[in-house]
């Protein structure tokens, strides 16, 4: 008989060199922070996660998709804000991407330089930095910013096992 | 859990107690709002009491800032309540955590603001 396979989460694919790909497109509104947050957490909570990366992982989410709602497609409705999340064997790795205008990490300001601590704004990439084991921006492609952020397993098995649970 | 602001009186103080989360839109808006309005009152000493917030994004972390701000210039002051460990962690990695006077307890809070 063979074995029962979690659904969308096979041994084969899971070993295989070829990620898992879940594709997204949001429109640029406040609801769908909310809504990449939750995607981001029952992705992160399938890949096996436990509750304290699951919070990371949805911390960064909502504050990538708040960059760019907010700064990347300044709250222009047309605009589309498009999450791509890869499981590969070792880590989970999340894209936002929007139709701004792009920008640079070194054009953003540090907010814990004493200039910047009582500022209102400004905190969404250092946190995304800080809850995420990497971390980086680029151009994406027409136009706009893709911000690319991964989380690796604790473990390198803790993937296999849970998976093997469900 | 959408987010609620609750004020009372206690010892000459304001305590506003919150619950649910401070993320942009929303729970950061009536944040801000509430706090705007204790200050139109002339209540310029105030408690916001974290307890029961679990979570607060980056827009959530700008209105305690622009809070502790504003009741500031208006010549007031503003304390923050029993954290919880996620809110505790967040003020503490951005370096906040020594801007804000935080208490665990409501008692050592509302002494902390002495007489007037």
């Amino acid at each position: 008989m063979l074995p029962i396979q979690p659904f969308g989460v096979s041994g084969e694919s899971r070993m295989s060199a070829e990620p898992q790909r879940i594709e997204v497109t949001l429109e640029t509104l406040l609801e769908s922070v909310a809504l990449a947050e939750e995607i981001g957490v029952r992705i992160a909570e399938a890949a096996g996660f436990d509750e304290d990366d699951r919070y990371k992982i949805g911390m960064a989410v909502r504050e990538g998709v708040i960059n760019a709602f907010q700064y990347g497609n300044e709250q222009s409705r047309e605009k589309k804000i498009r999450l791509v999340f890869e499981l590969t064997p070792d880590k989970m790795v999340i894209h936002v991407l929007d139709q701004g205008l792009g920008f640079s990490l070194e054009d953003v300001a540090d907010p814990l330089a004493e200039e910047n601590l009582m500022k209102a704004s400004g905190r969404g990439i250092f946190l995304m930095k800080a809850f995420m084991d990497e971390f980086d921006v680029r151009a994406a492609q027409p136009s706009g910013a893709e911000v690319i952020m991964a989380k690796n397993y604790r473990n390198a098995e803790s993937r296999t096992r849970e998976s093997h649970r469900r | 859990m959408s987010f609620k602001a609750t004020p009372r009186e206690s010892g000459g103080v304001t305590v506003l107690d919150l619950s649910g989360r401070i993320t942009l839109g929303e729970g950061s808006a009536l944040l801000r709002d509430t706090i705007r309005q204790q200050l139109a009152q002339g209540r310029k000493k105030i408690i916001l009491n974290l307890g029961d917030v679990n979570y607060i994004d980056s827009s959530g972390i700008g209105e305690l800032v622009s809070g502790f701000t504003t009741v500031k210039n208006q010549g007031g002051e503003m304390k923050l309540l029993q954290l919880t460990k996620k809110v505790r962690d967040l003020l503490q990695i951005t370096k906040l955590y020594t801007v804000f006077d935080i208490h665990d307890d409501e008692r050592s809070a509302i002494s902390a603001f002495g007489p007037n």
